[in-house]
């Protein structure tokens, strides 16, 4: 029992850190980017060539990770994404959904369609049993990794002068240029971090998830559900709604096998009927 | 002397509702492909299949203005729901279809709420979730719909009564488009009443729309449940022409092959959705003969491309075709 609900809390935390980008992107900027979950995916494959292929141990790989697809990110909002923030959101969701098309198409093209596996260390396969729960060390791992991820997160954007910045940008980008905040500097910034936490989350999440080319379809409406449960707009939010999501996904897969699957869509419907706004949305849908 | 304004207006949305050269021109040529080319009669009930998607998908989309992801899940649902009951004796194929458009319309009906309550996003998920938990049980449930397989054994009767479905396909063709032509008459009726203008009033300000007194929830739940029942159709249709259904059809590559159609025709425009069919399925044949494996990549770069470039460029290019005088076109 305890060993599912830790099992749910590992899972619910690498679906906070692969959605967090897109609560950010798409709560605060308003931009709805559906093709979040391809930078995942280019994360968790990024992992693959630097872990299996040059040999690049696994806990120093994870930041290199994050760097890379961050650059990705910023790269793909330079020339890509700032076309289309002024767009309707039907724009975004036809040009998001091309590009999920495309990355997919490209992953299948260089490593294959098969499921891929990253090689973790022998040191973090085992178990560890405390006060009679059995804890994988690889998924404590990731809880310490993504609980310090949230709460730094939180404190950017709640506490730093960066996170005032870039809320007063997105109230008001006009305002704030004049203020000489520089605005799609900002942006570019929050797109980067954003991707590089979901190509993070891919990478640590690879062996809970699984990895293969059609990951950011499969895994779309999980965070879509994070960014809606949660409401828009708050880090502890969603952080909540992925531990809620994740928990109620694995005890659902494990409680009722056959009807597993289901459960995450029970719940997404029952928060939408109780509070259409999301658990800790403001009034005023965008 | 003035008329009184509600005559003025009926007056002008009745001019608005005139039949135009281009258009009647437009369904000789579609007459005049299925004379043509007999021996393409398969890709021409294919392509009627999708035109018929993409009309019921603009009603929701274009007119309506309600974001989805998930249509192909009234098109799956007519597709099983026509492909069961001809697997289970209910041979006659109009009686199917209308099986199947009809259910898929109370599905739409019941789920219109959910779809309905929120924002844009929130309109994206429920939409995405209801197409991935149908696709889920019509993966679990074989006994009916024969899982991963695909359903087996359909037995569709003859056409009225007369026609026998042949194997070159020709009586499918016809009634695939038959029934696109019956369903386009009742979208162009609708997009052409006040009804349909109350809509696009709605899509492009829902505050100002309910302050005229147009009953904003009311109007959204009608187009969507009827856009509903029209996906059904096209899904029913698919099933009995093909005589075989599979899961792909509540895939979400088929919603998403839904918005690559209007993206290509037009939103918001009725033969955007037949110009966009017509296009994608000449496209997506060509793209998978070059490049079997991969010709998803080249689907997405269109997408892509077309955003940037701005999607109303294809649609204005017809227009510019038009004298200026003839743009209000359905």
């Amino acid at each position: 029992m305890l060993t599912v609900l830790f099992d749910g809390i590992a899972y619910g935390m690498v679906l906070f850190i692969l959605a967090c980008g897109l609560a950010v992107t798409l709560g605060l900027m308003n931009l709805v980017n559906l093709a979040h979950g391809a930078f995942a995916m280019a994360g968790g494959y990024a992992a693959l060539v630097l872990v299996n292929a040059w040999g690049v141990p696994f806990l120093a790989a994870l930041p290199l990770v994050f760097l890379a697809t961050a650059a990705l990110g910023a790269v793909m909002e330079r020339t890509l994404y700032a076309q289309v923030y002024a767009r309707s959101h039907l724009d975004q969701v036809l040009f998001s959904v091309g590009l999920i098309f495309m990355a997919m198409a490209v992953v299948d093209y260089a490593a294959g369609p098969s499921q891929q596996f990253v090689r973790i260390p022998d040191a973090l396969r085992g178990r560890i049993e405390v006060a009679g729960v059995g804890m994988g060390i690889y998924r404590l791992l990731v809880i310490g990794i993504c609980g310090a991820v949230a709460l730094a997160l939180h404190l950017a954007l709640a506490r730093t002068r960066f996170g005032s910045q870039l809320r007063a940008a997105v109230d008001d980008a006009r305002v704030a240029r004049g203020l000489g905040i520089d605005v799609g500097l900002i942006f570019t910034v929050t797109f980067a971090v954003g991707s590089g936490l979901a190509g993070l989350g891919g990478a640590l999440g690879a062996d809970i998830l699984g990895l293969d080319p059609g990951f950011p379809l499969r895994f779309m409406i999980y965070f879509l559900i994070v960014v809606t449960v949660g409401g828009t707009a708050s880090i502890p939010g969603a952080f909540l709604a992925s531990l809620l999501l994740g928990i109620a996904d694995v005890a659902g897969k494990y409680y009722l096998p056959s009807m597993g699957a289901f459960i995450i869509y029970g719940v997404m419907l029952a928060v939408l009927v109780w509070r259409p706004q999301g658990l800790f949305g403001r009034a005023g849908a965008r | 002397m003035t008329a009184a304004p509600e005559e003025t207006a009926r007056r002008q949305l009745a001019g608005l509702a005139r039949w135009r050269p281009a258009e009647i021109a437009f369904w000789v040529l579609v007459l005049a492909a299925y004379f043509l080319f007999p021996q393409r009669a398969a890709l021409i009930a294919e392509v009627a299949v999708i035109a018929l998607f993409a009309l019921s998908l603009d009603l929701v989309l274009g007119y309506a203005g309600i974001l989805t992801l998930g249509h192909a899940a009234f098109f799956g649902w007519g597709a099983y729901a026509a492909g069961i009951a001809a697997a289970r004796g209910w041979e006659d194929p109009v009686l199917g279809l209308l099986l199947g458009g009809g259910t898929a319309g109370v599905l739409g009906l019941l789920g219109a709420p959910l779809v309905l309550r929120g924002g844009d996003l929130t309109r994206l998920m429920v939409t995405l979730g209801l197409a991935t938990v149908l696709h889920e049980l019509a993966n679990r449930f074989t006994g009916l719909t024969g899982g991963a397989d695909g359903l087996q054994g359909m037995n569709v009767g003859p056409l009225l009564g007369k026609f026998e479905f042949d194997l070159e396909g020709h009586v499918g063709a016809a009634y695939a488009l038959a029934v696109l032509f019956l369903a386009f008459l009742l979208l162009r009726r609708i997009a052409l009443s006040p009804f349909g203008w109350s809509l696009r009033a709605i899509r492009a300000n829902p505050l100002r729309a309910a302050a005229l007194g147009i009953p904003v929830r009311r109007r959204l739940v009608a187009a969507y449940t009827i856009g509903a029942a029209l996906a059904g159709v096209a899904g029913a249709l698919l099933a009995q022409v093909t005589q075989f259904v599979s899961l792909d059809v509540l895939s979400f590559q088929r919603s998403a092959d839904g918005l690559l159609v209007l993206l290509i025709g037009g939103v918001g425009w009725l033969y955007g959705g037949l110009v966009g069919a017509v296009v994608f399925k000449l496209m997506q044949d060509l793209l998978s003969s070059l490049t079997p494996q991969y010709w998803q990549f080249w689907i997405g770069a269109l997408l892509v491309a077309l955003v940037l470039l701005g999607r109303d460029r294809p649609r204005a290019w017809i227009a510019g075709l038009r004298r200026p005088a003839e743009r209000a076109a359905p």
